[in-house]
Formats: structure tokens, C-alpha cells, sequence
């Protein structure tokens, strides 16, 4: 406990949400897996962008448009250097899904082909499995799974012998598990995928929220990430990718912004990071998750981790009281990143979930977009947890009170 | 008294009527409820154009698993043509309870599964 309070950020009165009283009760607010809750920062970045600077990009040739254009550009720098990216090779996207459909699109339609496989895990979130699926069986390629063991972890020595096999294009796969919190040990997969003459992609969805994330240290091709896990606004991912492979690939959605010239029958492609972002951009999106990254910054991620890694673990050991319980990846949390999956015997995860609004706790509960992973479990469905730097000792307690109580409910 | 789990629901789920394997049979069908992954399946034996004998099979929530249930008792006996036409308001008010917009599919699962083994419909709720 006093690691506990040690680790304590107060950033509570941060986020207008949680002064929210549902049902007269105080909101409890334990999804940011899902989706987080906004800082004031954030909102009010936002909302002095809409009100002060509002124009659109790379077109306007008035004062406006120049701040505009000032202000998405340095939001770029700005989320560019908190994870250590390259700001060339940072792409704004609509989320972290359509971030690695651009990877499967516009990389893997040419450089997967037959003979070729790309690697995945059994712990991917949909995003990172189905446009492989699409990718394999349009270009007559293999996906294969590296399997997860008891503890939902993968072997190094396992994926070795997959690279062996000499057919891998690409390594695909979690920094964080959204369902075990697995944390995977991403340079060490990425090390070896380039050994094997493959590339690497990562989904940091659920890692670069709540972690210190040093994507050109990593050295991963391609880093994927949204903004409104990391406390930023809806409408708005992040593709960090090489610039040297982004440059040879052909582009992804296609239209304006993206263009350097436009001929009748054909184009010819803006520079990075343009080549990718057709259309009018999420401008404001970007400012605000710009703010985002700046409030975290201002924490320390490291101290993010810290305070998430220590509810964790005050969160394991208070789920353990509750009869029947099992949670399901690493039980040490320095092991898992800020979340924890559970099933609860005779009552099933829908219901827990349910039962936890009752007492204004805000779960998640189902088969967490990962049904592969849930069908390698055994299980369809389980009720998640999951914690952010609004979250307190209190947090975890309203959680372990609500089980309970859905155990009573079921006469349990 | 909770309003969703009412005695007579934990029951149904506790102890679900009409559930496991039907042999032989001459209808089936199965769906997944695409919100959690859940699984129900059923199958039906058919006489005089009326179900004559259904049993369900699968997992899920205390709402999905008590409707199936409570259904499975007033499906005995209906000519199909009448269970090929049953609509959501049926099932919800035979469960009796303040079903939420997200638990509508819970509810409905059951329903859907039937009216897929008896017409061969499967893009039912529209």
C-alpha cells in the first residue's frame, strides 16, 4: 500500500467526466483500454482550436489557414518526438485499425506474395489479424500464429523456428494485449524478424498510453497507435513507420492533399508524410492528441507506469479475494501492462459487467475484438478491467465491492 | 429484488429447461452473438407441421441462456409457420424484464436461432 500511495497521481479533478454522478453514485470509470476519459487539457486545446484557428490545411494563403497549418504541423513534431518517431515517417490516420490496414494495403499487396507468410500472434486485437487475413488469401500467401502458453506469453525460441522456416515477410503483433496485458518483448521480436530478413509491425495501442514508447529504439518498421486510448480525441491514429519503406510504398486511400500533380490518366504522389494522408486531415484531432501526449509528458510516463503498474498489482491481489475468479495472462504486474481479464464462475461476464453499473463501475465485458484469442482461452467471454492515471486505490475497491455483489445477486 | 435478475430469470439460467443434444432431428440451426462471442444453437424434431420436441445448445449470459429457457416451453407445440413469423415483442414480454439496447441480442438470440432453423432465414432482426 504505501507503493501504493507513493504512486498516487491526484489527477482525478483533471478529467470534468469523473465529477459525473450516475445514478447518484460516483462514477468509477475502469475502461481507458477501451476508450479514455479526456483531460481539461485536452478539451480545452480543442476547443481553442475550433474557436481561434480553426481553417484548413495546405490550402489557404490567408493568416488563418497559416495557423492552422502551424498548428497540425507542430502537433505532428510534438507527437512525433514523444514516441521517439521519425516526424516524416508520422502519418495521421482515422485509427490504429485503419493505421495497419495501410501497412496491409499499400506494403503488403507488394511485397506478400505466394510462398510468402506473414507471422502473427494468438493474442491480436481483430486489427491486427484480419487485414492479414484479407492480405493472405488475396495474394495467396500463408498467416501463421505464434502460439501463447499458459501464462499468455510467446517463446522466443518458438518464433525463432517460425523465422527459420525462411518464407516470413512480416511479424505482426501486440506491444501490449488488450485481453492478457501481456507485455511483449517488442525489440527482442523486432531484432530477430530483421535477422530472418523480415519486417516488424507493432500495435501500441494499449502500450503507448499507459508506457514509455521509444519507437526509432524498438526498431520496429512499422508502430501503430490511437489517439483516444491515449487520452486524445476520437478520429485520430498514428502509423510511425520507416521512412525508407514508406517512401517505396505505393500509397493507401488516394485523392486530395496527397497528390503532387494531377493529370488526366494519372498522378504523381506528395512527399511524406502527405503520400499518405488524403483528404482533408483530422486537424483539430491532431491538436488535441497533440495536448494529450503534452499532458502525459508532463507526468512522465515512466511515473505512468509506475502508478499503473502498482494499482495492477493492488487490483491482482484484491481479485483474488473474490470466490471463483480467474484472471486470465501474467499474474505479476510488472509483467502485464494497467489491465486485468477475469471470469467469474456461475456468473457470466455480460452479467458482471452489468451488475457492476448498478454501483456506477464502468467494465468491459465480452470477447474484447480478440475471438481467436478467446477460442485459444476457452472461454467466449470475460469482463476486463483496466486502469489510468485517474485511477485510485478507491477505483479498485468500488470494483471489488460491485463483484461481490453481482456474486450475491446470483445467490453465489 | 434486482429488476433484471429476477428470481424466476437466475433460475432459468441456473437450470435451463429443454437444453442438450435433440436426436434425432430434423431442423437446426446455429448463431453467435457477435457482441460477446456467445453460442446458441438449437435443434427441433418436427410432427404434423407443429415442433414437437427442441433442445438447445450453448453458452451465455443469464438473459441469453433464461430466454432460450423460458422460450423453449412455449415453443413445444407451435406449427411452424407460427414460430417462423414470432417477433422481438413476443420474446420480451414473455421474459418480463426491462431488457437495455445492448442486452436486446442477449434476448433475441434464442429467437433468431429458431426462426433460422424453421425458415432458413438468418438476417433476422432486420
Amino acid at each position: 500500500m504505501q507503493q501504493l500511495a507513493e504512486s498516487s497521481l491526484n489527477l482525478a479533478l483533471e478529467f470534468p467526466i469523473l465529477a459525473r454522478r450516475p445514478g447518484g453514485r460516483a462514477l468509477t470509470y475502469l475502461d481507458s483500454s477501451s476508450s479514455s476519459q479526456k483531460p481539461r487539457a485536452v478539451l480545452e486545446a480543442l476547443n481553442e482550436h475550433y474557436s481561434q484557428h480553426n481553417a484548413n490545411v495546405h490550402r489557404g494563403l490567408y493568416s488563418l489557414a497559416r495557423e492552422a497549418d502551424a498548428a497540425y504541423q507542430a502537433a505532428r513534431e510534438r507527437i512525433a518526438s514523444f514516441t521517439g518517431a521519425q516526424e516524416h515517417g508520422t502519418i495521421f490516420t482515422k485509427n490504429a485499425t485503419e493505421a495497419i490496414n495501410l501497412v496491409a494495403y499499400a506494403w503488403g499487396r507488394a511485397n506478400v506474395g505466394a510462398g510468402g507468410a506473414v507471422l502473427i500472434t494468438q493474442m491480436e486485437h481483430h486489427a491486427n489479424v484480419v487485414p492479414w487475413q484479407i492480405l493472405c488469401a488475396e495474394r495467396g500467401a500463408q498467416l501463421r500464429y505464434l502460439e501463447i502458453d499458459e501464462r499468455g506469453e510467446i517463446s522466443l525460441e518458438a518464433l525463432d523456428s517460425e523465422l527459420a522456416r525462411g518464407d516470413v515477410r512480416l511479424v505482426a503483433f501486440a506491444h501490449v494485449s488488450n485481453v492478457l496485458g501481456t507485455i511483449n518483448p517488442v525489440a527482442e521480436v523486432v531484432a530477430r524478424a530483421h535477422a530472418a530478413g523480415a519486417l516488424a509491425l507493432v500495435d501500441g495501442a494499449q502500450a503507448v498510453p499507459q508506457m514509455p514508447v521509444d519507437v526509432g529504439a524498438l526498431d520496429a518498421d512499422f508502430y501503430a497507435w490511437t489517439g483516444h486510448k491515449a487520452y486524445g480525441p476520437t478520429g485520430i491514429g498514428v502509423l510511425h513507420g520507416r521512412t525508407e519503406i514508406l517512401e517505396q510504398m505505393p500509397p493507401f486511400l488516394t485523392g486530395g492533399d496527397m497528390i503532387s500533380s494531377v493529370d488526366f490518366f494519372e498522378s504523381t504522389w506528395n512527399e511524406l508524410p502527405h503520400k499518405f494522408e488524403a483528404g482533408t486531415p483530422p486537424i483539430a484531432e491532431a491538436v488535441g492528441l497533440a495536448a494529450a501526449v503534452d499532458f502525459l509528458s508532463a507526468i512522465g510516463m515512466p511515473r505512468v507506469r509506475a502508478h499503473e503498474q502498482a494499482l495492477t498489482a493492488y487490483m491482482l491481489e484484491r481479485l483474488a479475494e473474490v470466490p471463483g475468479l480467474a484472471v486470465v495472462g501474467p499474474p505479476e504486474a510488472e509483467r502485464r501492462g494497467g489491465l486485468a481479464s477475469f471470469t467469474i464462475e456461475g456468473v457470466h461476464a455480460h452479467d458482471i459487467a452489468e451488475l457492476a453499473d448498478r454501483a456506477g463501475v464502468c467494465l468491459r465485458a465480452g470477447h474484447h475484438c480478440a475471438q481467436p484469442l478467446m477460442r485459444r482461452l476457452g472461454v467466449s467471454a470475460t469482463a476486463r478491467a483496466s486502469v489510468a492515471v485517474h485511477t485510485e486505490p478507491a477505483d479498485i475497491d468500488a470494483l471489488i465491492g460491485a463483484l461481490h455483489g453481482a456474486r450475491e445477486v446470483f445467490g453465489l | 429484488m434486482d429488476d433484471l435478475y429476477r428470481d424466476y430469470i437466475l433460475d432459468h439460467y441456473k437450470h435451463p429447461r429443454n437444453f442438450g443434444e435433440l436426436e434425432p432431428h430434423d431442423l437446426e440451426a446455429r448463431e453467435l452473438n457477435p457482441l460477446c462471442g456467445d453460442e446458441l444453437g438449437v435443434q427441433i424434431r418436427v410432427k404434423d407441421g407443429r415442433i414437437d420436441e427442441l433442445r438447445f445448445q450453448g453458452h451465455g449470459c443469464a438473459i441469453s441462456q433464461a430466454a432460450a429457457s423460458i422460450a423453449s416451453e412455449e415453443l413445444r407445440g407451435m406449427p411452424l409457420d407460427e414460430a417462423a413469423a414470432l417477433e422481438a415483442d413476443w420474446m420480451l414480454d414473455l421474459l418480463g424484464i426491462p431488457v437495455s439496447a445492448t442486452r436486446r441480442k442477449c434476448a433475441l438470440l434464442n429467437l433468431k436461432v429458431v426462426r433460422g432453423a424453421v425458415s432458413g432465414e438468418s438476417d433476422w432482426p432486420r
